[in-house]
């Protein structure tokens, strides 16, 4: 069995989501092959070699990659794949964009956000927001899958020393072009990546306030920050804060949820974390029936309060 | 130029979904269906775009039971000018959806094709990329801005970490975001409207498809139930209680 593995980067760095994903290929068990589609990526290609579990690396390296666009990578994914029983991504926005497009060159069906892996033709996999959980069985010649990141533990990052090959071989379809990219730069962990996440919904008031409230506790606590898509769609933070069904996926050790009443939307996002805690001025507020702890308050006292105590 | 807009029958985003007790999938009897979310900002994106005059005319299309005539009547009332029903009764994967979608293109041509990036009862987020694969189209999935110029079309698309914005030679695909746009109601006249606007029926046969899906679902189960939590009522509790019973602070 020969698995081959879609590399997510910028260029420049390995996207740990890729750890998640060989650590969810090694399940499935067989030989790791990881590609490296860029330009100018020989960087993420040295470090997808040193990846634990990898065999080897393949980087296309090449200016149609440079921006991962779909047209041109997936109909290099989509040759390179008639070698491999498997193609497995990360559920990123990009391996979401790609993978499909390879499973229909390929003309098989496809599976997005692999939770579990049961056995090497059946998976598991979250619909209807989470609320229900679907065991799917794949007998397509090449299985073809994103991964949920949150749901595999990583492989190590260092202790692998694959050979990293070249692929000469370069796809441009033609029709499409990239413009330009305008990227949030943050100071904190990535929201997916982070071990404690602090998110506050509608009941923050302001993305002044947001701010004023929830920054503080993210800096005492090393967390992330997150929000509710009431939160986004308000302009108080960049909508790549959303956690939820349509927004992020994350699954930390602790998270914190500020005067956000939970629709099953924000649920279907964060309700994997270990340690659920919600701050809200509502008894009845919905994200109390997955919190396993909940404090009903003013946010607005009870974050500071919160932040000199810890 | 034409617009093809794909919307799909779903249970509206409002239901709690319970899952059958023999485990065989979702509990769908006298649940409330609706035009899937994301589908409705397609409609609306070509109602915006037909109001700019950019688009002379919006043709809706739909694969799944008779009852989601309602879904393409909706998609009418708010402005398409006609509707194409792919009947089947039977389950659908992406991938089938797609070669139907591209069928209905070849007939159709139109220069623009908009679907929403996911449906919300499988959350497959497929047919858009698959139906681009398949035409040999360019894709703007995942978009939150759309804007036609010439024989192209510039779409921002909402990716991890901020925005890109690529462009398309046309025909080409996009993929709605929730944030492309907010969705009108649809006013009574224009419904009383939309019931005389032209739908045809059509079978996934008339497309040279089989319905069905190549990945068989072996079971649907409801998801782990996480154990009631508590309520504290002080700050000082919560703050024990996340260092010496959870542990992780």
């Amino acid at each position: 069995m020969s698995i081959l593995v879609i590399a997510d980067h910028n260029n420049q760095v390995l996207n740990g989501a890729t750890l998640n994903v060989v650590a969810a290929a090694q399940k499935i068990g067989g030989d790791i092959t990881v590609l490296v589609a860029g330009s100018g990526a020989q960087a993420v290609a040295d470090a997808a070699a040193k990846v634990a579990g990898v065999s080897k690396v393949l980087l296309a390296d090449n200016a149609a990659y440079a921006n991962q666009l779909a047209e041109n990578v997936a109909a290099l994914v989509a040759d390179l794949a008639k070698g491999y029983k498997y193609v497995l991504a990360a559920s990123t926005t990009t391996g979401k964009n790609i993978l499909p497009r390879v499973a229909a060159l390929l003309d098989v069906s496809m599976i997005t956000d692999i939770i579990s892996v049961e056995s090497a033709n059946t998976f598991k996999r979250p619909i209807y927001a989470g609320n229900a959980i679907a065991t799917v069985q794949s007998d397509e010649a090449i299985i073809v899958g994103t991964v949920r990141g949150t749901a595999f533990d990583p492989v190590a990052a260092e202790g692998g020393s694959a050979a990293v090959e070249a692929v000469s071989e370069a796809k441009d379809a033609g029709i499409s072009t990239f413009v330009n990219e305008e990227i949030v730069k943050l100071d904190r962990p990535e929201l997916t990546a982070a071990r404690i996440v602090v998110s506050g919904g509608r009941g923050v008031g302001s993305g002044e306030n947001y701010h004023k409230v929830l920054d503080p506790l993210a800096d005492k606590l090393g967390a992330a920050q997150g929000a509710s898509r009431a939160a986004v769609d308000a302009g108080f933070v960049p909508n790549d804060f959303q956690v939820g069904q349509t927004g992020k996926i994350v699954a930390p050790d602790l998270y914190v949820a500020v005067g956000i009443s939970g629709a099953i939307q924000h649920l279907a996002g964060m309700k994997d974390s270990k340690v659920i805690v919600a701050i809200n001025k509502d008894e009845e507020a919905p994200i109390n029936s997955v919190a396993d702890y909940w404090l009903v308050g003013d946010l607005n006292t009870v974050v500071p309060e919160l932040v000199s105590k810890l | 130029m034409k617009a093809l807009v794909a919307v799909k029958r779903v249970v509206d985003a409002n239901v709690k979904v319970r899952v059958k007790p023999d485990n065989s999938g979702v509990d769908l009897t006298n649940v409330k269906m609706s035009i899937n979310p994301f589908c409705e900002i397609a409609v609306e994106e070509a109602v915006r775009l037909k109001e700019k005059g950019t688009v002379s005319e919006i043709v809706v299309v739909s694969v799944g039971p008779k009852e989601a005539q309602e879904q393409i009547r909706s998609a009418m009332a708010l402005g398409a000018d006609r509707g194409i029903l792919v009947e089947t009764t039977d389950e659908i994967g992406a991938l089938e959806v797609a070669k139907i979608l591209k069928g209905v293109v070849e007939a159709e041509k139109p220069e623009l094709i908009l679907l929403g990036k996911q449906a919300i009862d499988d959350d497959s987020n497929q047919v858009g990329q698959m139906l681009g694969a398949l035409l040999g189209a360019g894709q703007g999935t995942f978009a939150s801005e759309v804007k036609v110029d010439g024989g192209k079309v510039q779409v921002t698309r909402e990716v991890d970490g901020g925005l890109q914005t690529v462009e398309l030679a046309l025909p080409a695909i996009i993929t709605t975001d929730l944030r492309l746009n907010e969705p009108r109601y649809a006013a009574l006249p224009n419904i009383m409207k939309a019931r005389k606007k032209p739908l045809d029926t059509k079978s996934p046969a008339d497309y040279g498809v089989t319905a069905g899906t190549k990945l068989k679902t072996v079971k649907v189960e409801a998801p782990a139930e996480r154990k009631a939590g508590v309520q504290v009522k002080s700050v000082d509790e919560l703050v024990e209680k996340l260092k010496n019973e959870a542990k992780v602070i």
